[in-house]
């Protein structure tokens, strides 16, 4: 009687998700649109994403998803609101299981440890996670312990130096995104994961981050980037999202 | 671990920079306590036979007060996203979460709760007793607590949801911490109160961490 019961739902499960679109395989099938491709040539492909879908709720935002980024590659997805740009990197960051495809990192699964995945990675959202009742030093701290970093030079190469000791909850909304973006440079992960990074950032600080950028990117770095405003990444392989 | 001492720092130097929070939960137990000799008059006899149970159950309402935040305000600013990719597994997240909370409220709690025993008159012999079952009761209210904060993050009015789902998983803890004081009271042995005390600590300590990281994982998605 029991077998019999979840044996109804696994009927009703197997129902919702043949509704949603899915096939026997857990594959989505391909329809009429484009499926979304980027490849950056040459070098051995150190992230790789295999025919990605997920979900947001009840949603299909991404289907089809393929990309592979070699070290030091950088990618950029691009598209209008709502396309699941945000959805990408969440999943990226293995915050959000893909509901169907692979995400791999030299070869291997990559969310197969979300622990081990999450210590190869800094994602910096659209949120800037920054406490107001600590100060800029003390807000990069646990980055720091975290990242293995040191976050005075961290803070020193986004112009933060002489903030170091105030409280966030002074800084502008603009110092508060740098110092957001100060938590890339305490960290040694290959991977950063950014949402709109430059977003309320002046020239002379965008400027600074390109420098990082650069850095990161010579030394193997990946860096992958949703972005509406032009960022400092020469050479980046572009993900349009539907 | 040195992610784990440096998140657990991290937690620390948040609740004393937000020292109002950890006070009041204080202070809401040393109130609440004082009500009850008003209410139910202070006469001796009363007092040493209720004491025991005010305190416990005061204890209990004390410890939920600042769990809406524990996560809550981590939710709110992204930060729980960065907690969750730190390189540490999500339940080690949420049992750093679970110490510092023990660590803020639960031993404070601990602290005043013998002055207050004394003031409701419990007879000396006992209050090494009612503090032995409140290190490993607070310790499992701070367990519970956070998997009950875990599981309602994201809920809208979680706040009020969190009393409704956390103290029905307290129940034993209580009964077994007050009964450890009442049957010391009749002179006989404590003991077999204060282990299974310890047994739940033995079994929370584990499932409770696991219970709220998967709560967790699933709040951020």
């Amino acid at each position: 009687m029991l077998s019999a019961a979840a044996g109804r739902g696994l009927g009703r499960l197997a129902h919702a998700l043949s509704r949603r679109g899915f096939n026997h395989t857990g594959r989505v099938p391909s329809t009429g649109r484009p499926r979304s491709r980027a490849r950056t040539g040459g070098g051995t492909d150190v992230l790789q994403a295999e025919s990605v879908a997920a979900f947001r709720g009840e949603r299909l935002v991404l289907r089809d998803i393929d990309f592979a980024l070699p070290a030091g590659g950088a990618l950029l997805l691009v598209g209008p609101n709502g396309s699941g740009k945000s959805t990408l990197l969440r999943l990226l960051a293995g915050l959000l299981r893909p509901a169907a495809g692979r995400l791999l990192w030299d070869g291997e699964d990559a969310l197969a440890d979300p622990a081990a995945h999450g210590a190869r990675l800094v994602y910096v959202g659209h949120q800037d996670a920054v406490k107001p009742g600590l100060t800029a030093a003390e807000n990069l701290r646990f980055a720091a312990a975290a990242g293995g970093g040191d976050a005075g030079a961290a803070l020193a190469a986004l112009g933060l130096a002489e903030l170091a000791d105030l409280p966030a909850r002074m800084l502008s909304a603009g110092q508060k995104r740098r110092l957001a973006l100060a938590r890339l440079a305490v960290s040694r992960a290959k991977l950063w994961l950014l949402d709109e990074p430059t977003l309320g950032l002046d020239t002379a600080s965008v400027a600074r981050f390109g420098t990082l950028l650069a850095a990161h990117r010579a030394g193997g770095g990946l860096v992958v980037a949703a972005t509406h405003l032009p960022l400092p990444l020469d050479g980046a392989a572009e993900l349009r999202l539907a | 671990m040195t992610r784990f001492l440096a998140l657990l720092g991290r937690e620390l130097r948040l609740a004393l920079r937000h020292g109002g929070d950890t006070l009041a939960a204080l202070f809401f137990f040393a109130i609440a306590v004082t009500m009850f000799p008003l209410a139910i008059g202070p006469g001796p006899q009363t007092l040493a036979l209720v004491g025991p149970g005010i305190i416990w159950v005061a204890a209990l309402l004390a410890a939920l007060l600042p769990l809406d935040r524990l996560f809550g305000a981590d939710f709110e600013d992204g930060s729980l996203d960065l907690l969750l990719l730190c390189g540490l597994p999500a339940s080690a997240v949420a049992g750093a979460k679970a110490l510092a909370h023990w660590l803020m409220t639960g031993l404070p709690l601990l602290v005043v709760a013998a002055p207050l025993a004394v003031m409701l008159r419990m007879p000396s012999g006992l209050i090494p007793v009612l503090l032995g079952g409140l290190l490993p009761g607070t310790l499992l209210l701070s367990l519970l607590g956070t998997a009950g904060a875990a599981v309602v993050l994201g809920a809208r009015r979680g706040g009020v949801l969190l009393p409704l789902l956390v103290l029905p998983l307290a129940v034993p803890v209580l009964i077994f911490g007050a009964g450890a004081v009442s049957a010391a009271s009749f002179g006989e042995s404590p003991r077999p109160h204060l282990l299974l005390l310890a047994a739940m600590l033995a079994a929370a300590l584990p499932l409770c961490p696991i219970a709220a990281g998967a709560a967790l994982r699933a709040a951020a998605e």
